[in-house]
């Protein structure tokens, strides 16, 4: 049973890798099924990285870390509404304004304040999530396969973690069966249809973006403050992008964006594992060729070898009143 | 004065401006209950803004609005379905990639959970169904119905919200015959249940059939509120226009030249490889126009998309000025080139940009063309200059060629695609749907304009699903139906009737 375990062991590190990217993913479906496009997801999992790393520092509680990093993250969020909705300027100007305002900050501040080159002093106890035991793993770890992978890959795990699961099937439940969830899907679609069916356009999408920055806020601190122990400068490493390619590949719809995700995490974990490993005939495993992957398949996707992407109608535009 | 009821709708000295253009100037009106009211005006008149206004899309600069006697504050659509108002817009408000039930209850989901709120609508929806007999597929997406569903999804939004008040703005525009027929006998019975309706059209026979009373509007002002019993056609076209019109064609008998465009046994499938023009086979000769009459969606949409070099044949020839046409000659810069011009059915899809300032499209396609630039370079007064010779030419309103092509109304976007293909002096010219949702005014313009064309020796193949237009411009007249030719007439001696049977493929022997 030599290869359960392995399979085990990569799914693990598979899931860990992707819960940040299922968080900015989510927040990015969230916001441009309304029709906010946000390349700024990056930019704010960093802020929050920092504040929760920061407060979880400061208070000892990994819980307040979460707080100040949710918060941070939406008012992040909340400025690219303003440029976005209220003022209707260009998004993808305000997106990436937003990751270099957050890539400045974080460093600037971080440096002013702790002078270890960015970095946030290291979290210890209380100040990280712990990883929780799911009941019954330690049971079912002797069930043949089954159990040995939910204790090994499924349990085990930060709360946030979790928490991200548990967006998915929100978000998909929230999107399909409410009210809310119709008129965001709508106002993606066309919103002068739903501003002369009596619903302010304005406060859908602002909905959705605070929606977006509190998912981000989730993502920036499972990384400072479970994933690692504390703000590294520039720790978000493109996965605010990644995550963008993954609504892409999942064609704005979260059970696929779960999906890919965590195809995406399996691709990480398997680089990290091969790292290093020679294969008879082949040589050393070129790594970076295994996590260039995802940008790959969506360029594939994108280029309409698999399937078509078909983004919301009235993503990136600011709704004006005219014909 | 105390037992007369209110009216159901009352616009008390309206006006709006959109930036320099006074779209409403201190308009008023009253629509009694229970009737039928009709708004007449040209393109641009202000009749889109007003009714917007009165649905709460714009917000009105200075006026009030009374409903059943109350004077109500409307600043929004919300305010407006409150009150009971609901309106179908020009260009319709539905989200296409959702079902026709998820549109019915968008803004009136009854709860926050979807569940009970669909349910009960599908109960309701039935209920119009055979009420009204406006029957439809609940769960149909909605981007895949027909334009005649899209609007019957757009009524049942209205109605689904219990409008007494019902605002329709050009809906026989994109409606063929027997749907329009079908939209008046709805509205006769909406009338018959008390509720109000407001109709906007530039079809004058519509406002005479179906109207009780009528307003005219010229250049945002009303100018003429009567009896429909007491007016008539001729009366309203000169209260409009301001000058009489002439509601019929005049026109030379033609001088037929040489065969320039010559089409045999044309095939063309679509994406899902149905054939949409089956072994279709016409000639078109200089200094002759020929219609093609038909119920839309019966292939003329296809037939000129192929000539046009949109669409690709799956059999047949095409030969322009004698020689066959090849693949490579069959894209639409190269048949530009070639003298062979074409006017879209569908301005906003294919004929212009409309995001785009009115300048940029009256070159749309020509931008090529040295005499618009300096080198690689386009020249912006040179367009500018181009465009307002063209928009004078055509009378486009208001006459600014740097405004969004978004902001003119319907007519004066149509006059803007005319006035660019026309002015290039074609050889052929494929024309479609030329007058959808243009004044009577502009009408008489075009029409004199294509008489003009004809005269002075271009081909022109015309396709409209007016038939009234078909029979009042062509010197000959092909009838399509399923794909095929059914049928050819000269249009002297033509017949309404038996056009209409060929057009329905009966009598296609004869
Ligand atoms: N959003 C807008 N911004 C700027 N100008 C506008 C806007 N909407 C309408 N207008 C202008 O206001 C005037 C009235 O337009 P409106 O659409 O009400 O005309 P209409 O009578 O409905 O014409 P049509 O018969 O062609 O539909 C036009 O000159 C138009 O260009
Ligand atoms: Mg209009």
């Amino acid at each position: 049973m030599e290869w359960v375990q392995t399979i085990a062991v990569i799914l693990d590190s598979a899931i860990r890798l992707s819960v940040p990217l299922l968080c900015a993913a989510m927040a990015g479906l969230w916001s441009e099924r309304a029709g906010v496009v946000d390349i700024g997801l990056e930019g704010k999992m960093l802020i929050a990285a920092f504040a929760s790393a920061v407060v979880a520092f400061s208070t000892g509680s990994a819980w307040a870390g979460l707080g100040a990093g949710i918060l941070a993250s939406v008012l992040l969020a909340l400025v690219h509404g303003f440029a976005a909705i209220t003022w209707r300027g260009n998004q993808i100007v305000s997106g990436v304004a937003i990751n270099m305002l957050a890539a400045g900050l974080t460093v600037i501040l971080g440096n002013a304040w702790y002078g270890q080159g960015g970095r946030t002093p290291p979290l210890e106890g209380a100040a990280r999530f712990p990883d929780l035991t799911l009941p019954l793993a330690a049971t079912l770890r002797d069930v043949p396969v089954l159990g040995r992978l939910y204790e090994e890959a499924i349990s085990g795990h930060a709360a946030p973690a979790y928490l991200a699961f548990l967006a998915v099937l929100v978000t998909a439940y929230v999107l399909k069966h409410t009210r809310f969830g119709l008129r965001l899907r709508a106002v993606g679609e066309n919103p002068a249809a739903v501003d002369t069916a009596g619903i302010s356009v304005a406060w859908l999408r602002y909905g959705a973006v605070i929606i977006c920055g509190a998912l981000c806020g989730l993502g920036g601190t499972y990384l400072a403050v479970s994933q690692s122990a504390g703000f590294l400068p520039h720790m978000i490493a493109g996965k605010g992008f990644i995550a963008l390619a993954a609504v892409i590949f999942a064609n704005w719809r979260p059970w696929p964006v779960l999906g890919a995700c965590l195809l995406f995490g399996v691709f990480d974990a398997v680089a990290i594992r091969l790292q290093g490993v020679i294969v008879p005939g082949l040589g050393q495993v070129p790594v970076q060729a295994i996590q260039a992957l995802p940008y790959v398949l969506t360029v594939i996707l994108l280029a309409g070898f698999i399937g078509k992407a078909v983004p919301p109608r009235a993503s990136g535009l600011p709704y004006v009143k005219e014909r | 004065m105390s037992d007369a009821p209110a009216p159901a709708i009352e616009l008390v000295a309206i006006s709006k401006s959109f930036g320099p253009v006074q779209a409403n100037k201190d308009v008023s009106l009253s629509v009694a209950a229970g009737s039928i009211h009709g708004i007449v005006g040209e393109n641009g008149a202000g009749k889109s803004t007003l009714m917007s206004i009165l649905y709460g899309f714009y917000e009105a600069d200075s006026g009030e609005i009374r409903v059943g006697g109350k004077p109500v504050s409307i600043r929004s659509s919300a305010d407006a379905i409150a009150a009971g108002i609901g309106m179908v817009h020009q260009h319709f408000m539905l989200v296409e990639p959702l079902s026709v039930v998820e549109n019915v209850v968008l803004g009136a989901e009854g709860g926050a959970r979807l569940k009970a709120g669909i349910s009960q609508a599908r109960t309701e929806l039935a209920r119009l169904a055979q009420d009204y007999g406006l029957v439809i597929d609940p769960d149909a997406i909605v981007g895949e119905l027909s334009v005649g569903l899209q609007q019957r999804v757009e009524i049942l939004k209205a109605l689904y919200r219990g409008a007494e008040i019902l605002i329709l703005d050009e809906p026989t525009a994109v409606l063929t015959p027997p749907e329009a027929d079908q939209l008046f006998a709805l509205l006769r019975a909406l009338k018959a249940q008390g509720k109000t309706v407001i109709l906007i059209t530039h079809k004058l026979r519509e406002i005479m059939d179906a109207t009780d009373t009528v307003s005219v509007m010229r250049r945002g002002e009303m100018i003429a509120h009567v009896r429909t019993a007491e007016t008539s056609p001729a009366a309203l076209a000169e209260a409009m226009v301001g000058r009489r019109v002439l509601l019929r064609v005049e026109k030379a008998p033609r001088q037929r030249g040489r065969p320039v465009l010559e089409v045999a046994g044309l095939s063309v499938r679509d994406e899902r490889g149905v054939e949409r023009l089956s072994e279709a086979s016409l000639t078109l000769h200089e200094g002759e126009i020929v219609g093609i009459a038909g119920v839309a969606g019966n292939g003329q949409s296809e037939l000129l998309e192929v000539l046009a070099g949109l669409m690709q044949p799956s059999r047949g020839v095409i030969r322009l000025g004698g020689a066959i046409l090849n693949a490579g000659d069959r894209t639409p810069s190269r048949l530009r080139r070639l003298g062979l011009m074409h006017i879209p059915e569908d301005r906003q899809r294919m004929g212009l940009v409309t995001a785009f300032p009115a300048a940029e499209n009256t070159i749309l396609g020509y931008h090529r063309d040295p005499s618009f630039g300096r080198g690689p370079l386009l020249s912006p007064s040179r367009i500018v200059a181009h465009a307002l010779a063209g928009i004078e030419a055509y009378d486009v309103r208001p006459a600014d060629p740097t405004l969004k092509t978004a902001k003119f109304s319907g007519g004066n976007q149509q006059k803007l695609v005319l006035a660019r293909e026309i002015e290039r002096a074609p050889k052929v010219l494929l024309v479609g749907q030329p007058t959808r949702g243009v004044d009577i005014g502009a009408i008489e313009f075009i029409h004199r304009r294509l008489i003009a064309l004809r005269d002075a020796g271009v081909a022109i193949l015309l396709v409209s699903v007016e038939l009234d237009e078909v029979m009042a411009l062509s010197d000959r007249i092909l009838a399509m139906c399923g794909g095929r030719i059914t049928g050819e007439r000269q249009a002297e001696t033509a017949d309404e009737k038996d056009i209409g049977l060929l057009m329905a493929g009966v009598g296609e022997a004869a």
